[in-house]
């Protein structure tokens, strides 16, 4: 499944045309949280055995799977190493983020 | 069908005869009734409801605000302690727009432990964002489950109906319990304009920026402003179907009260007793019970109150450095508006200590001595 990475800015112009409550503002599009991590995580294809479980445990859906690899999405990562700690194999290693 | 139930158990049928489809509640003293009876119907099938056990009153309203989110109609209950462990999901249930019903019985918050009732703690959530129903007998405590149910769920506002601990908690009284097809008539299913479901996919309640936040609580407060008319139209059709009128206000003697009362809770009908033993003296008193607390009542307050030439506010709370907070709230919808009487603020009953219709006579008596209302507040009861 391919995600939507549009990122145009909803903005209503009038509360009439606005839901009741907070509901698809589409908000967490443009309010790119990979910019909070300090640790990225990194995966070593020639280790990962395509399992799935970083996929099924990322607590913010920043895993994809493309042709059956984990891709990371890096725009939303927060680098809480919860893939790597589940890795069975350990071929996903968290790596000090230096800019 | 008549029954002798207590107040506790009013709340139960009420939630069971309105078709609750989730129940998720933490027991504590003095609510513990309510919830014990529908985990017996739940279990013995005669509700077809979904009990969820928490482990705390926090735990307990999140679990209704998935369950509320997922398109179920959602009961609980608490009590003090437990509704201010609640806080926090108090809010994104009226953020949320989630028609959650709650029973609160309203006990003294501690310290020192107290079990009895005073306001404080319905009270303290009174800035939440739910309807506020304060009710003075058992019959009232059921039939208004049932309403705050079409109300909350026509506006998208939770509901809090409210009765004093022990003085209606645990008290019986003869309750006509409604025939289920008559409820069902009144009170069509939860149909909400949407839910979480894989089918139509939402991100629900995700980060609101300033281009966005005050919209969605301008809304809330324009929905809660449409409560008090949608409260007298769904109580005249409750009369219609079951022969019980549900109001905004309760009007005692009122039309000539020289002297008005305003009161809340048993309270309420307490002062009635106190009206009747006044009115044989020769006073023209009155007494004014304030069902509802939210949304305010401004009209009724204010057409009540200009035709009496006193008030007197008994408040069976306190917001420590200022006033009773019906009595704070009563003089700010009189302010600025011209005829207006002289309001006078009482503070008695607290944690649980008996309010008798003497206390009644005895502000009466206090009030009737004064042209205007001292700055202290009007102490009733207190060993000083």
């Amino acid at each position: 499944m391919t995600k939507n990475k549009e990122t145009k800015r909803i903005v209503f112009q009038s509360e009439s045309e606005m839901p009741v409550t907070a509901m698809s503002l589409g908000s967490m599009l443009y309010n790119k949280t990979g910019a909070w991590r300090n640790i990225r995580p990194e995966v070593d294809r020639a280790k990962c055995i395509q399992c799935g479980i970083c996929w099924k445990f990322c607590p913010d859906a920043s895993i994809d799977i493309v042709d059956n690899w984990p891709v990371v999405d890096y725009d939303f990562c927060k680098g809480c190493g919860i893939c790597a700690e589940e890795c069975p194999t350990k071929c996903i290693v968290m790596v000090e983020e230096v800019k | 069908m008549k029954k002798v139930i207590m107040g506790n158990h009013a709340l139960s049928y009420g939630a069971m005869l309105s078709r609750a489809q989730v129940i998720a509640a933490y027991p504590i003293t003095p609510q513990t009734q309510v919830v014990e009876l529908l985990s017996e119907m739940c279990a013995s099938k005669t509700l077809d409801a979904k009990f969820i056990k928490v482990e705390s009153e926090h735990s307990a309203m999140a679990a209704s605000l998935g369950a509320s989110l997922a398109g179920a109609r959602t009961f609980t209950a608490t009590s003090a302690q437990g509704l201010a462990l609640m806080h926090e999901l108090l809010h994104w249930a009226s953020g949320g727009r989630l028609p959650v019903v709650m029973g609160n019985i309203n006990r003294a918050m501690a310290p020192g432990w107290s079990i009895w009732t005073d306001q404080n703690d319905s009270l303290s959530q009174r800035d939440t964002g739910w309807i506020q129903f304060y009710c003075s007998s058992n019959q009232e405590v059921l039939d208004t489950v049932i309403q705050a149910f079409k109300v909350s769920e026509k506006l998208l506002i939770p509901s809090m109906v409210i009765l004093d601990a022990f003085a209606l908690s645990h008290t019986y009284e003869i309750v006509e319990i409604p025939e289920q097809k008559d409820v069902d008539a009144y009170l069509p299913p939860f149909n909400p304009p949407y839910r979480l479901t894989p089918s139509d996919p939402h991100a629900f309640f995700g980060l609101t920026g300033p281009e966005h936040y005050f919209e969605l609580r301008y809304k809330l407060q324009k929905d809660m402003e449409k409560v008090p008319a949608l409260i007298e139209e769904t109580g005249r059709e409750f009369e219609r179907i079951f022969g019980r009128s549900l109001g905004l206000v309760d009007e005692y003697m009122c039309d000539d009260a020289e002297f008005l009362f305003i009161t809340s809770g048993t309270a309420g009908y307490t002062a009635r007793v106190a009206v009747d033993d006044l009115r044989r003296e020769g006073v023209k008193a009155g007494n004014f019970r304030m069902k509802v607390f939210r949304p305010f009542p401004f009209d009724k307050v204010r057409g009540i109150a200009q035709k009496a030439k006193k008030v007197a506010v008994v408040d069976r709370n306190l917001s420590y450095g200022h006033h009773g907070i019906f009595y704070q709230e009563v003089k700010s919808a009189l302010y600025g508006r011209d005829g207006m009487p002289p309001v006078f603020g009482y503070v008695t009953g607290l944690g649980g200590r008996d309010i008798t219709p003497g206390d009644f006579k005895e502000i009466y008596r206090l009030a009737s001595s004064k042209n205007t209302p001292d700055e202290e507040i009007g102490w009733i009861g207190v060993k000083r």
